[in-house]
């Protein structure tokens, strides 16, 4: 039995919390993503910035991919998919991945949910379906898209925990980093992760569409006297950029849409190798990988801090002969490190932690462009990494 | 005024682009054309009053966009407009819409098949991967694999460094890719038939194999490697029909000084001592150059305006032999309203996009079944637009012009040749086909031009009606079109040249062929170079 084909008049679809972010929408600025249209900001991305960092912020992730696997292989089957082992992630964890294709090329990144024993949900960036259906051969699993059964919401800050608590879920600050946990919400059942894409503080509300609307309205007013704002996709970027988490798409090129050659990148090659786990069963890529271990990587990601004020967008990266070496892929101004950040790929050896590079960064000022050459330094890790991200129990503010 | 320093034969796209770039280079050409009017294959002709049809190509994309922006076709009069999408009913009466919008399109595969509907995004790539290696070849005059000059060694290696950027993976796709079929390449991604069957039809168009014959993904492909404003893949109309395209063209040759003369059709190149003198038309009429171009297929190069007793038998055998297989034909009608297709619901916007019929791979190798028993197909292949809801010049205010691609259609009837009562019977059975997803077209239908390989041949001068001027296939492509030693544009005679579809980089009205072949006359007159260079996709 087909779907009905009048879809096609509804080109752009809606979340299940349209409703509430059009009303909170005050810019009426909006974007695509995948299916549906998101907000790139609500009121001022600044201040929407600054409740993320401040006191806590909402982002609606309904879009993000997400697909069901279950059944008996369903353990064997996502170990020989990505390159972390995932039977390291009980029942009620999640585990950021990266999968590759045979060439150890990375295909996507995403997170892991251990929903119930043998049952996992993969959230991503892109589709995967074909490339699971694909994958699935000879294991005993069902592979299917569950995108649009589940609405969900990010809730990052420091106030995040305090709203929760707020909203009556009772124990929520005992939750570990990576940990969920299930809450009766009316009549519904609200998965709750400590998971997010800004290196803060925050959790990740998972819902039946449904009960969408009234889970955005609970919140709010829960998180009244917590600060809580909406959060847009601009003022994510920001907080992503400064936590160095890499997008898809921006910072590499998924292997499967990859028409030229020497496009993608291998997880050694975006500063994950610690994702990369030979001692388990084989994955896809494994080989690959091995023998990139022992030739050495083409590239190398690295995270920068770019001197001077203008963000490195786009950069050239050279070395200290005036080489080019590689180029930015995210930058952005940073207001809790007060200082130009950027994420770059750059060909090896370049980019040890401590040696240094330039960036050449075109910028205008009323009109009139303006080039620079800035040094940049490699830093070891996220520019911004507070402790409460890891603390247990969660800081109530 | 019977001297030229070129003559052209044949005011096709090709020929026009070559006398184009010849006459901007200074030298003074003249074209000579068989019909009353120019345009070969790229024609518009007003054969109801007010209509306009595009009677034989009817769409464009392949037209590189070096060519147009060199010779300022837009100056003189081209615009091509994009049209949105396409559709393939199914029998059961729904569709399978090619939507412009990439996420609308894989929902409405996913009706089909959820897989399908992400297996999209693969073999997109993949196909675009394999694209992208002919578009690099596609403005360069091929080398010749056996010859040890610079030139043709320069080119070999640039032909192999395009392969070596491809990676081992893809370039064992390339290998494979050329020698599938297209039912074995879909078959590959797709687990949908009507998924399989809304793609293959690139596959076949003016081919006379069927979707399980090697050969026919390189096909897909040649339809594939066009795009319209960069946006790859994409199909367009030219404004006022494809005629438009040859209008412009003439219009920049004759603002370089070049002459078109019509209903002067060519008997035969005149050689003497061993090169060409010129041309004598069938009026016995001379005109005399140095050097003649012609624009006609290598069938009717070869064995028609060389003299035999010009020719070497083994070449004329090469000729020949060239696979120039009739498999098409075309339906151009005026319409007394817009019909109705119930399975599009109102305002779908596939309206405006190419529609087919054919909804499995089963149909499509039936379909060809009939043309290898000489019959044409009694369940067609068609791919039918309605260009009036874009163009408002095709046809008046609320009135339209359909065009309708039908395949297959043999050269004979069961071996003998067409009469008129079967080239009404085809039209019946493509009436028919049309009829069963719209019920009032027949009702609309103010005037039909039926045209069979009969009339494609005895008209626009395509040998069998082949509108590639020959096959797309491995043997018949790059070195090897339209045979080996004659791919760059040179023919058996010093001063003889051939620029059209017949040689690289083939049909689909691309105009490439035109200019490489003027490329190679000024290389050999010692006159500057007109013709650009291909445009990097990097």
């Amino acid at each position: 039995m087909r779907t009905p084909r009048e879809h096609f008049r509804l080109v752009v679809k809606y979340t299940p919390f349209h409703s509430r972010t059009v009303a909170a929408n005050e810019l009426n600025l909006w974007h695509r993503w995948r299916d549906y249209s998101v907000a790139d900001a609500y009121f001022d991305v600044s201040l929407e910035y600054t409740a993320l960092r401040n006191t806590c912020a909402v982002f609606d992730i309904s879009p993000m991919t997400k697909h069901r696997i279950t059944g008996p292989d369903a353990l064997a089957f996502m170990n020989r998919l990505v390159t972390r082992d995932v039977a390291k992630i009980k029942p009620g964890r999640v585990g950021y991945a990266v999968w590759c294709d045979e060439q150890g090329q990375v295909v996507d990144d995403g997170t892991i949910f251990h929903l119930s024993p043998g049952v996992y949900r993969l959230c991503s960036q892109e589709r995967q379906l074909d490339w699971l259906h694909t994958a699935r051969l000879g294991f005993d699993v069902t592979v299917v898209e569950e995108t649009e059964d589940v609405a969900a919401l990010s809730l990052q800050g420091p106030t995040s925990c305090a709203t929760l608590c707020a909203l009556g879920l009772t124990g929520i600050e005992t939750l570990t980093p990576f940990g969920m946990r299930t809450f009766a919400f009316g009549e519904a059942e609200l998965l709750v992760s400590r998971t997010g894409f800004t290196g803060d503080l925050g959790y990740e509300l998972w819902i039946d569409p449904a009960h969408a609307e009234a889970l955005w309205d609970a919140l709010f007013e829960a998180g009244n006297l917590y600060g809580i704002r909406p959060l847009g996709t601009h003022a994510l970027d920001i907080a992503r950029i400064e936590a160095g988490y890499i997008q898809a798409g921006v910072d590499f090129l998924p292997a499967d849409h990859a028409i030229r050659a020497d496009r993608t990148r291998s997880p050694f090659e975006l500063d994950l190798a610690w994702l990369v786990d030979f001692s388990k069963p084989h994955f896809t890529g494994r080989r690959a990988l091995l023998a990139e271990q022992s030739r050495g990587s083409r590239y190398r990601l690295v995270r920068l801090d770019v001197a001077g004020n203008k963000p490195a967008t786009d950069a050239y990266v050279y070395d200290a002969k005036r080489r080019v070496v590689g180029t930015v892929t995210s930058a952005v101004w940073s207001p809790m490190s007060k200082a130009s950040i950027a994420l770059a790929s750059v060909a090896m050896p370049h980019g040890a932690v401590g040696t240094p590079l330039w960036a050449e960064i075109y910028y205008q000022k009323e009109l009139k462009w303006n080039r620079t050459n800035v040094e940049c330094t490699v830093l070891a890790g996220p520019s911004y990494d507070p402790p409460r991200r890891k603390v247990t129990p969660a800081p109530m503010r | 005024m019977n001297k030229a320093d070129v003559i052209v034969v044949g005011a096709g796209h090709n020929g026009l682009t070559s006398a184009a770039f010849l006459a901007k280079a200074g030298l003074k050409v003249l074209v000579l054309e068989k019909n009353p009017w120019i345009g070969g294959a790229a024609v518009s002709r007003s054969l109801h009053k007010d209509w306009i049809y595009s009677n034989c190509s009817y769409v464009c994309s392949l037209l590189r966009p070096e060519i147009f922006r060199e010779l300022e076709l837009g100056k003189h009069g081209l615009h091509v407009v994009p049209y949105g999408g396409g559709v393939t009913f199914t029998r059961d009466g729904d569709i399978l819409g090619n939507y412009v919008d990439e996420e609308v399109k894989r929902r409405e595969i996913m009706r089909y098949s959820a897989r399908d509907g992400d297996a999209y995004l693969r073999y997109s790539r993949d196909v675009m991967r394999q694209c992208r290696l002919v578009r690099s070849l596609l403005m360069r005059t091929p080398p010749d694999p056996t010859s040890w000059r610079w030139r043709d060694l320069t080119e070999m290696r640039h032909i192999g460094r395009e392969f070596a950027a491809l990676g081992p993976a893809v370039l064992a796709d390339t290998i494979r890719f050329h020698t599938m079929s297209i039912a074995d390449y879909l078959n590959e991604y797709f687990e949908s038939d009507v998924v399989k069957a809304n793609l293959a039809g690139s596959g076949i168009i003016g081919t006379a194999l069927g979707v399980q014959s090697p050969g026919t993904a390189y096909v897909l492909l040649h339809h594939y490697m066009g795009d319209v404003d960069g946006q790859m893949g994409a199909w367009g109309f030219a404004r006022g029909g494809m005629g438009a395209v040859s209008q412009a063209l003439a219009s920049a040759l004759t603002s370089f000084g070049g002459t078109i003369k019509v209903d002067a059709p060519v008997a035969q190149i005149v050689v003497r001592g061993g090169r060409v003198r010129g041309v004598a038309l069938d009026n016995g009429d001379e005109y005399s150059a140095p050097v003649v171009i012609s624009g006609l297929d290598p069938k009717r190069t070869f064995l028609g305006l060389l003299a035999s007793g010009d020719l070497d038998p083994a070449i004329a055998k090469r000729a020949r032999d060239f696979k120039i297989r009739g498999s098409s034909g075309k339906l151009n009608i005026a319409l007394d309203g817009l019909p109705t297709f119930p399975a599009l619901g109102k305002n779908n916007p596939l309206a405006a996009g190419d529609m087919h019929f054919l909804d499995s791979l089963e149909r499509y190798e039936r379909a060809y079944d009939d043309w290898k028993r000489g019959m044409w197909s009694r369940d067609p292949y068609l791919d039918l637009l309605i260009p009036s809801l874009t163009d408002p010049t095709m046809a008046p205010p609320g009135k339209h012009f359909m065009s309708v691609f039908v395949q297959y259609v043999p050269v004979k009837v069961k071996g003998q040749d067409w009469t008129d009562a079967d080239r009404e019977a085809f039209k019946k059975t493509v009436f028919q086909q049309i009829s069963r997803y719209s019920p009032d077209f027949e009702s609309l239908v103010l005037h039909a031009e039926v045209r069979t390989p009969r009339e494609l041949e005895a008209e626009v001068g395509l040998t069998e009606g082949n509108i590639f001027q020959g096959e797309l296939t491995f043997d018949q492509l790059l070195f090897n079109r339209p045979f080996p030693g004659f791919a760059q544009y040179r023919g058996p005679v010093k001063g003889m040249y051939m620029c059209g579809s017949g040689t690289h980089p083939g049909g689909g009205v691309m105009a490439a062929p035109g200019a490489n072949a003027a490329r190679e006359v000024l290389l050999d007159l010692k006159r500057g170079n007109t013709v650009p260079n291909g445009w990097s996709d990097d």
